[in-house]
């Protein structure tokens, strides 16, 4: 419950700031219902979200994060390639400056490779049945710390 | 934040990406960083061809700049886009997704897209939309095309800001015709009828073609006879037709001086964007602090507007 209050704080808090959040699915896999549910989410919560679709690979999401100016980056994974993808995607940011953005991964991550996934940066990993409300939650405090900066 | 817009600007010049993304956020977040860039950028004589998109939702407007992007890439020319979408009048929140039809060119170096929420308080086109077409027009984009949400409010708008005007309609959407009735076939230059893949598409071109001719859509535009064009975006047919005739459109505004004219009328309407948003931000904020009292509303109605405009002196 505690967290509910929290998070309407927040939610208060960046009213009036915009705050824009890339959604995009990385890899071969099509199915995008959970980023979709994700993207909706955040946008009732009152952020801006770039929807890239299906199908992208690093560079792309790299260039379109450099494009759109977004604060904050959540890639989905569902098809089991999430090292090297989110390796290459983690290794791509840096390369461009782009280090200092923080990163969400969600989907069907094995838990024994949570650890190396953290390592590369990424800020958190959101595994099926992760409640929207934590997953808003912590997006915006990661926007807010990185514009205090 | 002021030493380093020069900095930026520099290096947005010079073809940094990266700069070029945090201009265009600085023109979004304040009015007087806005200003102040676009004072360092304005040049008197606009370059870019600006090709305003609207049309039906889900008629494939994005869908169908994706290809004119592709053609106008392989001419060699730069291409920018400031795709609109709506923002939620009561979370605040966007969800932008025409990107998502234009993805295949986010690593090209000669294309930049940047999606734009309305956020207005009247739910149309936002002063940084029309500021950041001035700065794909220094950065020496050559098209600079703005997909706009298609309903009401941004119909009308883009008028204001486009050398070039396309509407797209669609069969099978149910009651195009009556949408396209309703206001935005005054403003066409060009009309599309994308989808034309669809067994529907012959009655609705008929249609379309019959309606223009008789003048019952298509405004008399000074000499310019509004034209109609059938597209596949979807199976890139149609799309060299469609770029031949925004070139004619484009010879025949230069040619008749028009062209000039629409950044005169684009540029006094960023400033009456800003205006509004200046005037309308400030009233909000002050009419949350009055008690009408219900005995004089028209006086105290007049008492804010003053308030209002007094926070300018
Ligand atoms: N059959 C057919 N489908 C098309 C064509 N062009 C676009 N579509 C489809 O129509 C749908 C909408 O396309 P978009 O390009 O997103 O349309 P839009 O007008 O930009 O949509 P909004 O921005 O949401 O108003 C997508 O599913 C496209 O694949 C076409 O030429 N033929
Ligand atoms: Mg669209």
């Amino acid at each position: 419950m505690g967290g509910a209050t929290n998070l309407l704080d927040l939610i208060k808090k960046t009213r009036n700031r915009r705050i824009k959040v890339l959604i995009a699915k990385l890899g071969l896999d099509g199915h995008d219902r959970g980023a979709k549910v994700v993207a909706r989410a955040l946008k009732d919560a009152g952020l801006e979200v770039i929807y890239t679709g299906i199908r992208q690979t690093p560079e792309q999401v790299v260039e379109t994060a450099i494009q759109e100016d977004v604060d904050v980056i959540g890639v989905s994974i569902l098809s089991g390639a999430h090292i090297p993808l989110m390796t290459k995607l983690m290794r791509l940011l840096r390369e461009r400056g782009l280090g200092d953005i923080p990163v969400f991964l969600g989907g069907t991550i094995p838990l024994p490779d949570i650890p190396k996934l953290k390592e590369l940066g990424i800020r958190n990993i959101f595994l099926p049945g992760t409640p929207l409300r934590d997953i808003i939650k912590e997006t915006l405090e990661a926007a807010l710390e990185r514009s205090r900066e | 934040m002021k030493n380093n817009v020069e900095t930026l600007i520099g290096n947005a010049l010079n073809g940094d990406r990266a700069s070029i993304g945090r201009l265009l956020t600085y023109i979004e977040r304040s009015p007087e960083i806005a200003s102040k860039i676009l004072s360092i950028i304005i040049q008197e004589k606009g370059g870019g061809h600006v090709i305003g998109v609207t049309g039906i939702p889900g008629s494939g407007k994005s869908t169908l700049i994706s290809r004119l992007i592709s053609h106008y890439k392989n001419s060699g020319l730069r291409v920018a886009v400031v795709a609109i979408d709506p923002t939620s009048p009561l979370s605040r929140g966007a969800l932008l997704g025409d990107r998502i039809r234009m993805q295949e060119h986010a690593t090209d170096p000669r294309v930049f897209i940047r999606s734009v929420p309305t956020r207005g308080v009247k739910g149309g086109l936002s002063f940084s939309g029309v500021a950041m077409i001035e700065v794909f027009d220094r950065l020496g984009f050559d098209k600079i095309i703005v997909e706009s949400i298609g309903v009401g409010q941004t119909d009308i708008d883009i008028m204001n800001l486009a050398h070039t005007i396309l509407v797209v309609t669609a069969p099978g959407l149910g009651d195009e015709i009556q949408a396209l009735k309703a206001g935005i076939m005054e403003i066409g230059d060009i009309y599309v009828l994308n989808k034309s893949d669809k067994p529907e598409a012959n009655r609705t071109y008929a249609y379309l073609d019959f309606a223009l001719e008789t003048g019952e859509i298509g405004s008399e535009k000074i000499k310019w006879k509004p034209r109609l064009v059938k597209t596949s975006a979807v199976m890139g047919q149609g799309i060299e037709d469609l770029v031949d005739i925004i070139e004619e459109h484009l010879q025949f505004i230069k040619k008749s001086g028009i062209y000039q004219e629409k950044i005169r009328v684009r540029r006094r309407y960023m400033v009456r964007l800003l205006a509004e948003k200046l005037f309308l931000e400030t009233l909000e904020n002050l009419s949350d602090s009055i008690e009408p009292t219900g005995k004089n509303i028209y006086e105290e109605a007049v008492q804010l507007l003053k308030e209002t405009l007094s926070q300018f002196d």
